[in-house]
């Protein structure tokens, strides 16, 4: 492609290797100017990369980058903030304990004489920011009390107070509620025409046909070359990505629930504040179904996770597994009654990541006595019983039973999860945000495993910000909405702008 | 009143070397790096301050020599931690090990093998001379550390507040990846802040060699620098917090000193436990779970965000 | 060149090379000061392993580094940092003598009642600090720091009661005799032991002029059992993932609290062992009155870092800490060389096990010349063909 001054961004060429690895094989990317491009890949495709490497975190090998026509070298962020660009992590680079002018005007401050920082002036200049924007961001704020959504509007300020015109965003979407992706679309829309450029990297396709102008596409750090948008579908783009037709749709026959297996009944959970998160809650689910619990994050979804699990209090209610109560007894308890949980964050809660992947694989039923006589942990048992789900469960790269967790990728992480999960036949099967963070790929097979437990029998429950994989594979929706289930629905009775409108805490029950 | 006076007096004496450490402690934990090495940091300062107040007969000379040495040796630690990602903890506990060593091997190369100092010059004393000499205010009768220790506060929690530095170190501490994502250099700001730890902690030492005594003796330095470390602990990392805290064992040391005095009915053993009981006590009914910067003994590695 | 490479990929090379920069440090400081390295470090090895009496007297003052160094390594495995080793040792040595002194049971008896008093004082401790730890949530480190002086107090005000105080001293009563642990204690104080000693020179410089006792055996085998209970057990598994992740530890069903607080008996308990056997096998058998930390705690924490935290490792980490200490009062009295040498080697050789990636960066480096020299040769081979 010819370099112009109609592009905002071109780079032509990019190679980049880690040791023996070639993240990037000669990539092309070029980005008109006023437009929204979206950059498709999976995860680990080297899409991340590089745009890392066009604010100057990492350094290519080859290639050649420009902007509006010029050859620039960018070799540190601070570069890249004074070419303009500016850059929204997926994992916001936010001070928790900051408040939101503070963390924008970082490393930019506003100051007096001798650096004493002016933060009256500092509040003035982000507050004419926001109101110019249309943000809703309260500049004395601290970012642990704000929604995840404000979060990543604070990110793009920060990029504003330092004078962006191209703006990267990197998986925007991924951790926000229907809403919130509506509002970021409306900004979007708003910087494009104030002027700015916006490059998103995605996986997610409905998001891309939504906002984007232009989509390149990229697969193992090779460029797929780039689509007008409005002349492609969904399914062109995902046989693009992944470089096979893969089926959006998740195939399943009906359910046939049996008795119930798992019964909230009137449970109210309060946080470590002593706010309620969950109140008078009420919930089945039958050994051989999927509810799916479809709601915002921070509605009460993991309190009521850990009140199940024990880990949380039930001030009131009662939790029945199979007829027998739970609540407050221990997750010891819990787990011995048949219940197994797929946690939201496998790193925090899922994995012991300096042991090795057997080690994991036994992590909630190390005490059975299979694994070892007594007190002790017979360590061939334990290959033993890992090599089988390494096999069956295709946990790759094989032979990583004695392997440290940490070294696996984040879909065969998650693989090891569930493997000990279902082979330890629950009767109940929790399964919380269970392919966050996952490709395509990896995603299809958890829900193919989810269903495949269910048709064994198993109640399954399903609490997943992702609102179309609540659609998809449940067998039943309920929407949560501030600790308390405000509707219940047979999936494909349901559409999602009625359950967005519920989730918000709109509509009438 | 006498009693009340020669309290605070005592106290402000004792927490003065615990005042330097801690606030050292605190900027260095503040950037991301713990300190546990604020001890033997400590040790090398006491040394040094004696040394070159043996030779100069300069205080000030000393106490500025002594905050050098600290300096020297809390470099090592940056070294290890910061640049090659180093333990923290086993970092300093090695420079609790070497300190020591050093410290007494160049005093017997001094001093013709003996392992403590002569006596050396102190620093001035301020109040309890002039008109105060003959009331009960001159049990007040405390050197001039105590002041610039105090002053170190007030500096610190101006920077570390008020100013941009301030705003930048915090940053590091908490969330280093956002930090350099906005071209501030994470690895040069905690340089800085944990040789700025030296010299405040080689600061302690010299407040015990050329304040509190007037010589280096191998028992000067015996364990200020870990109570130092809890008064951190227990102030919240904050500097006004901080100093509170020493000021708070530095009186149940006092109260020891006082208490111990004349005939008494309680051993003297169990009455020297008292500080550290009282500060377990403390921490139990007050602290509880205070929260550490978060970034704090975690290296930082670019590129690993 | 290949051997070398793996080599240095291997943990153990970690320590080794730390311990050869500890020397060579040292041996810079004493060139700088005016004295001969190689006739220090040639005293160094003399004192240490030069006579059967000096090589026994390492391995007796080995034994309690040996354990309260598997008691940090323990604990840091676990994710624990026990800096309160030097007063569980110190409550060891204490309820070891109360006990020892107020029992008198034939030896098959008071040699495992005393011990293991000992060792549960030192337990329970722990266990308070890991209480204080899992409950309260204030860091064991400055728990354990407080409890280091408190128990040198309550040490200092055992030896002060009437009951245990020892008159004209400043000592505490001795333990009663049946509570020693030396090998063959009796026999060699008989006329026959006597007399079959003269005739054996080398045995008779062991066990005459030292206090050599089983103390080490013991030692070894905590050792060798606390690497079997972290590695091999369910206890153990438990131990290691509440220390390495406890939020996912709390979700999969393990007591962290509970893990926190066993850890820290376990370790404590192994810091009292060490106090209680010092006790029984080594004179004076009793508790003095203490000015200051003796250090046994802290040298234990030096003894894991060098052993790279494997329990099994404080072995000959302990035997080389106790051999350079031992030898180095050697140095200082033949050659005037202050005994600090020994301390600054020491910090050295902790400092750099403290940067792990040392080796292995070497040996990346070693790989990269090695392959870069191989393509210029094959650049070479290329170009006369």
């Amino acid at each position: 492609m010819e370099v112009s001054s109609e592009y905002a961004v071109q780079m032509h060429g990019i190679v980049k290797r880690f040791g023996a690895f070639t993240a990037l094989d000669h990539i092309d990317l070029d980005v008109r100017k006023q437009t929204v491009h979206a950059i498709l890949g999976e995860n680990g495709a080297g899409k991340t990369t590089l745009m890392n490497i066009l604010y100057g975190l990492y350094k290519a090998d080859e290639g050649k980058t420009y902007l509006y026509g010029e050859e620039v070298g960018i070799s540190n962020p601070t570069e890249a903030i004074r070419h303009g660009i500016g850059m929204v992590h997926q994992h916001f680079m936010l001070v928790e304990n900051f408040t939101v002018t503070e963390n924008i005007i970082l490393g930019d401050e506003v100051c007096g004489t001798a650096g004493v920082l002016d933060m009256g002036r500092a509040r003035k200049e982000v507050t004419k920011l926001v109101e110019e924007y249309g943000f809703e961001v309260d500049p004395d704020a601290r970012i642990q009390d704000i929604s995840v959504g404000m979060q990543q509007r604070v990110e793009i300020l920060k990029a504003l107070y330092r004078g962006a015109e191209i703006l990267i965003l990197d998986e925007p979407t991924a951790v926000l509620t229907p809403q919130e992706i509506d509002k970021l679309m409306e900004i979007m829309d708003g910087l494009v025409s104030k002027g700015k450029t916006i490059i998103i990297i995605t996986h997610k396709l409905k998001e891309i046909m939504r906002s984007a102008h232009e989509c390149s596409i990229v697969r193992r750090g090779k460029y797929m070359g780039t689509v007008d948008v409005a002349q492609s579908s969904e399914n062109d783009l995902a046989a693009r990505m992944v470089g096979r037709n893969v089926n959006l749709k998740v195939e399943k026959a009906p359910a046939h629930p049996k008795d119930v297996c798992l019964s909230i009944k009137g449970l109210t959970v309060r946080d470590e504040r002593g706010i309620e998160q969950v109140r008078d809650l009420n919930l089945n689910v039958r050994a051989g179904e999927i509810v799916g619990i479809a709601g915002i994050d921070g509605n009460g979804q993991s309190e009521l996770v850990d009140a199940i699990m024990s880990l949380a209090k039930a001030r009131a209610g009662t939790i029945e597994v199979k007829g027998v109560e739970v609540q407050n007894t221990s997750p010891r308890k819990v787990i011995d009654s048949g219940v197994a949980t797929i946690p939201s964050d496998r790193h925090r809660w899922g994995l012991v990541l300096p042991m090795i992947v057997s080690e994991n694989a036994v992590l909630e039923h190390h005490g059975d006595e299979v694994y070892g006589k007594g007190i002790m942990l017979d360590y061939d048992k334990l290959r033993a019983y890992t090599e089988e789900l390494v096999s069956q469960f295709d946990i790759r790269p094989a032979g990583c039973e004695e392997e440290r967790i940490s070294g696996l990728s984040g879909g065969n992480q998650q693989k090891v999860i569930i493997a000990r999960s279902v082979t330890h036949a629950p009767d109940v099967l929790i399964a919380f945000q269970p392919t966050r963070g996952l490709d395509v790929g990896a995603i299809e097979f958890v829900h193919k495993t989810l269903i495949a437990e269910r048709d064994r029998g198993v109640a399954i429950l399903l609490i997943s910000y992702e609102l179309d994989e609540v659609m998809d594979v449940s067998d039943k929706i309920a929407v949560i909405y501030h600790g308390q289930i405000v509707g219940e629905f047979e999936q494909g009775t349901v559409g999602e702008d009625e359950l967005g409108l519920l989730m918000a805490g709109g509509g009438s029950q | 009143m006498d009693k009340v006076v020669l309290l605070l007096g005592i106290t402000l004496m004792y927490s003065t070397p615990l005042v330097f450490g801690a606030l050292g402690g605190v900027i260095s934990e503040r950037s991301g790096v713990t300190n546990i090495g604020i001890e033997g940091m400590m040790v090398i300062g006491a040394i040094t301050a004696a040394t070159t107040s043996y030779f100069t007969g300069n205080p000030w000379l000393a106490f500025l020599a002594a905050g050098a040495a600290g300096a020297v040796v809390a470099l090592l630690h940056a070294v290890a931690s910061v640049s090659f990602a180093a333990d923290q903890t086993v970092s300093g506990v090695a420079i609790n090990l070497l300190a020591p060593g050093i410290a007494l091997f160049s005093c017997r190369r001094f001093f013709d093998g003996g392992a403590t100092t002569p006596i050396v010059t102190k620093l001035p004393k301020v109040f309890g001379d002039g008109w105060m000499a003959d009331t009960p205010w001159a049990n007040l009768n405390v050197n001039v550390s105590t002041l610039i220790a105090f002053l170190a506060c007030v500096i610190m929690w101006f920077v570390l507040y008020k100013t941009k530095w301030g705003l930048r170190v915090r940053a590091v501490g908490e969330h280093p990846a956002a930090a350099d994502t906005l071209g501030i250099d994470v690895y040069k700001t905690r340089y800085v802040c944990v040789l700025v730890s030296g010299v405040l902690a080689g600061f302690g030492g010299a407040s015990v060699t050329i304040g509190i005594i007037s010589q280096f003796t191998p028992t000067a330095i015996a364990g200020q620098g870990f109570i130092a470390l809890a008064a951190v602990i227990f102030g919240k990392w904050t500097p006004f917090g901080t100093y509170g805290a020493c000021l708070l064992f530095g009186a149940t040391q006092a109260l020891t000193i006082i208490l111990g005095g004349g005939q008494s009915i309680i051993p003297s053993s169990i009455l020297a436990m008292l500080p550290y009981v009282m500060t377990i006590i403390v921490l139990v009914l007050f602290v509880g779970r205070s929260v550490a910067p978060k970034a704090d003994g975690v290296p930082y590695i670019k590129g690993s965000r | 060149m290949n051997v070398l490479i793996k080599f240095l990929k291997r943990p153990v090379a970690s320590s080794l090379l730390a311990i050869l920069l500890g020397f060579a440090v040292a041996a810079a400081i004493l060139a700088t000061t005016g004295f001969n390295p190689f006739e220090t470090f040639g005293t160094l090895f003399y004192g240490a392993l030069g006579k059967p009496k000096y090589i026994t007297n390492v391995i007796i003052k080995a034994t309690p580094i040996l354990l309260t160094g598997v008691s940090v390594a323990f604990a840091f495995q676990t994710g624990l940092f026990n800096r309160g080793g030097e007063g569980q040792y110190v409550r060891g040595t204490s309820c070891a003598t109360i006990v020892g002194v107020t029992c008198n049971f034939p030896a098959p008896i008071q040699i495992p009642l005393v011990v293991l008093s000992g060792a549960l004082g030192g337990a329970l401790l722990g266990a308070l600090v890991g209480f204080l730890k899992a409950h309260f949530g204030i860091h064991e480190v400055i728990t354990s720091i407080m409890t280091n002086w408190i128990m040198l107090y309550l040490c200092n005000f055992v030896v002060s009661t009437e009951a245990f105080h020892k008159p004209n001293s400043n000592t505490a009563l001795t333990v009663n005799p049946s509570s020693y642990t030396m090998v063959l204690p009796q026999w060699k104080m008989s006329d026959e032991g006597i007399d079959y000693l003269l005739k054996v020179p080398w045995l008779r410089d062991i066990l005459l002029k030292t206090d050599l006792n089983f103390g080490f055996v013991v030692a070894i085998f905590v050792a060798v059992l606390a690497g079997i209970l972290l590695t091999r057990t369910k206890l153990g598994y438990e131990l290691r993932a509440v220390g390495f992740n406890p939020e996912a530890a709390r979700f999969t069903g393990i007591g962290v609290k509970r893990s926190v607080v066993t850890c820290m008996l376990i370790s404590g308990g192994i810091c009292g062992l060490a106090g209680a056997l010092n006790i029984t096998g080594i004179s004076p058998h009793t508790i003095t009155t203490l000015a200051s930390q003796e250090g046994y705690g802290f040298n234990g924490l030096s003894v894991a870092f060098i052993a790279g935290c494997s329990t099994v490792g404080c072995i000959p980490a302990s035997l080389l800490f106790s051999g350079l200490t031992y030898g180095g009062m050697t140095v200082q009295q033949m050659m005037g060389v202050p005994s600090e040498i020994i301390n600054i080697m020491i910090g050295v050789i902790v400092f750099f096990t403290a940067l792990p990636a040392m080796a292995p960066k070497i040996a990346t480096w070693l790989e990269r010349r090695k392959k870069a020299r191989q393509s210029i040769d094959t650049d070479a081979n290329a170009g006369e063909a």
